[in-house]
């Protein structure tokens, strides 16, 4: 069972383009989705009328359904209603649309890590609300959130293989082409996995030496 | 005594001894359908040292809450200095300025080092000087025999050092009265005396001082009053000497029994 | 101009085709977490040995099933295991395969963080019983790590059946599938099937993923000990 290393000099290229694809869609959609949690959490933590059961909704909706569904539902869907979104658009907004309830719950966990008699005590010395905010609850919530919004960003990367399905020509794509046009089955397959590792494994180690970092420097009580 | 509008700075009280530094007036609270606080009647003076005890449950821990805007009343009146702390639009942040409160789990804040932990209040809530504040933390960090573990974090410090610590933060904002909330219950035992020994200290400079505690001993020795609460009544209230010689009520005598072997 | 799409919904006997395909999803997802679990315990028992060598191959599948998306494994497994040993899967077998596999590993986890999260002096107190390691497990230990457990295993369980919308990728007639088909049929007729379909199949991945999302947090707040 000898390897195609002509193969996999040719498709090399291929695969570097759908790799820097892959990586620059989970940007954006880690980007946007951190957006949205954040404004998600904000909502969720004030209790906004109105708009905070609208936002638990929106949590629940996008946590118990797949995201291929949702971005079929986008791709193909929305179309008839007269929204027509590229593919890479879509592929974002779908990321995001997942991935903002992913880091709305990490930031609430952040927040309700705090403890109440920590807040007691903030207060007990005078402290406003806003101050609370800035001197208690935020630093503290930072580093509970941390690991949770790193475990999120993997856990997108990771998604971001299922864009294929709308003809984005990602590295699953890539793959199935080879494999149809050339037959080179099992050197397709490898360079698949080995891409998804160069870019994952990497992302992960960074993401235990901060979170080990941050542990550090934490505190208890 | 004119107040600067809704100044967010602290207000300054220029009381006497023997004046009414807190009144308490038929209050209540209630969790719920349940009372727990019933009907409380007491006066406090400055100056004055008022230890409050009772079996646990009966509301006592509670109480200080109330006092401090932690917990809402469902009726009566607290008086503090004459200002109304009860009803709508009470402006906690300037009297919890003047009240200091020290709680049973410390809750120094855990991502600050001690002096962080002392200086926030008076830098961020009173916007007093850098220069005059950290003199006052320093004073008092030597007090409490911990100027050398200013810079320490909380979590390199033992229950005891840490009690002491947020007894200065508290102290640190100058407050007219301190209450504290079981202070030493979370405190290995030969912690207990070197916090106690603190207590003892400001009562002897005459800080005006709320105490809820176990310690029999420790408040036959710091208390002016003793105020005995069972089931969110107060039950009797008597000079320390007499309570522990000879209680009153029967509930009394039978909560100073669980003490005695 | 949408409200006459809705028909497709109604329309002869596309509803019972969709639920034929949920069935076959249905199916995947149940022997999967049924074989997952059953193997996960196994795996979780092992990572709890004093084997380094166990622990270590064990927690490295974990780490390879984490890793890498689970459309990359089923692709691996349908194109690549039929070129290596020339036979030939059905897309039903090769996600199952998969499914089971990934389910031990994350249940495995589980189960070691259930198990190690047992407070020592339970063990202690069952040896001065004189229990010996099966009766220990049996009697023990696992009643006890079994109610740690069960949060986790029913998020895993509801992250499965969400992840087996994948399976049409590997070409297994799922309801995902079922219902591109019926996208396909009636679109001339219905421009905006594609609109309802994948809505209603939307909708109905969230009526099952929903409650068992909720039992596992009620389960988890009640016994938060």
């Amino acid at each position: 069972m000898g390897i195609n290393w002509e193969f996999v000099i040719t498709a090399l290229p291929l695969y570097e383009k759908a790799a820097w694809l892959t990586l620059k869609l989970a940007l954006w959609g880690i980007l946007s989705s951190l957006v949205i949690g954040l404004l998600c959490s904000i909502v969720l933590y004030y209790k906004t009328k109105g708009l905070a059961p609208l936002v638990r909704g929106y949590i629940e909706l996008s946590r118990n359904t797949p995201l291929l569904i949702q971005l079929f539902f986008l791709y193909y869907g929305l179309t008839k209603l007269g929204i027509v979104l590229s593919e890479q658009t879509c592929a974002i907004v779908g990321l995001a649309f997942l991935g903002g309830s992913y880091m709305a719950e990490a930031f609430r966990g952040g927040v309700e890590s705090v403890s109440k008699s920590q807040i007691e005590s903030g207060l007990s010395i005078g402290l406003s609300n806003l101050q609370l905010i800035r001197y208690v609850i935020l630093p503290q919530a930072f580093s509970v959130t941390l690991p949770s919004l790193g475990a999120n960003c993997i856990f997108l990367l990771k998604e971001t293989s299922i864009v294929g399905a709308i003809a984005i020509p990602d590295l699953m794509h890539v793959t199935q082409d080879l494999i149809g046009m050339y037959y080179q089955t099992f050197e397709a397959l490898l360079m698949l996995v080995i891409a998804y590792l160069i870019l994952l494994l990497p992302v992960s180690f960074f993401l235990t030496w901060l979170e080990r970092k941050v542990r550090y420097a934490e505190f208890g009580n | 005594m004119k107040l600067n509008g809704r100044a967010k700075e602290a207000f300054i009280i220029s009381t006497t001894k023997d004046q009414v530094l807190l009144e308490i007036q038929g209050l209540r609270k209630d969790y719920g359908t349940t009372t727990v606080l019933n009907d409380i009647n007491l006066t406090i003076h400055k100056g004055e040292v008022v230890v409050i005890l009772g079996p646990s449950g009966c509301g006592k821990s509670t109480l200080l809450r109330c006092l401090n805007g932690l917990e809402a009343i469902q009726g009566g009146e607290i008086r503090f200095a004459g200002k109304n702390l009860t009803g709508k639009n009470v402006h906690w942040q300037e009297y919890r300025q003047k009240i200091g409160m020290v709680f049973q789990n410390y809750d120094l804040f855990p991502h600050m080092s001690v002096i962080e932990n002392i200086l926030l209040g008076p830098l961020q809530v009173q916007k007093r000087p850098k220069k005059e504040v950290l003199e006052q933390a320093q004073q008092l960090l030597e007090r409490v025999g911990l100027l050398n573990r200013k810079d320490a974090y909380p979590r390199e410090l033992s229950g005891g050092q840490k009690q002491r610590i947020a007894i200065v933060r508290a102290l640190c904002m100058n407050p007219e009265i301190m209450l504290f909330d079981e202070v030493t219950a979370a405190l290995d035992p030969e912690m207990v005396r070197e916090v106690l020994d603190v207590i003892l200290g400001l009562a002897k400079q005459g800080m005006t001082m709320v105490i809820v505690t176990h310690e029999m001993g420790f408040a036959q020795a710091v208390a002016d009053r003793i105020v005995f609460i069972d089931a969110g009544n107060i039950c009797e209230i008597a000079k320390p000497a007499e309570f522990f010689a000879n209680p009153q009520t029967e509930r009394a005598q039978q909560f100073l029994n669980i003490f005695q072997f | 101009m949408l409200n006459s799409g809705i028909s497709v919904l109604t329309e002869g006997s596309n509803l019972l085709r969709l639920m034929g395909g949920l069935l076959i999803t249905a199916r995947i997802a149940l022997i999967a977490i049924i074989l997952g679990s059953l193997l996960g315990i196994i795996v979780g028992l092992v990572r709890t040995s004093k084997s380094r060598v166990l622990r270590f191959i064990c927690r490295f599948y974990l780490e390879l099933f984490r890793i890498i998306p689970i459309l990359v494994w089923l692709f691996f497994v349908y194109f690549g295991v039929p070129g290596i040993f020339d036979i030939h899967l059905e897309g039903e077998l090769v996600a199952v395969i998969v499914f089971s596999l990934w389910g031990a590993a994350e249940m495995g986890d589980i189960v070691r963080g259930a198990l190690e999260s047992l407070p020592k002096h339970q063990i202690e107190s069952g040896k001065a019983l004189g229990l010996n390691f099966w009766q220990l497990y049996r009697f023990v230990l696992l009643p006890q790590a079994t109610r740690r457990m069960l949060p986790g295993a029913i998020n895993l369980s509801t992250r499965m059946v969400k992840t087996t919308s994948l399976v049409v990728m590997i070409g297994v007639i799922d309801v995902v599938k079922v219902g591109q088909q019926i996208i396909e049929r009636s679109i001339l007729k219905e421009p905006t099937s594609s609109f309802w379909i994948y809505g209603f199949i939307f909708i109905l991945y969230f009526i099952i993923c929903y409650p068992l999302s909720k039992l596992s947090k009620k389960l988890e707040a009640k016994w938060e000990s």
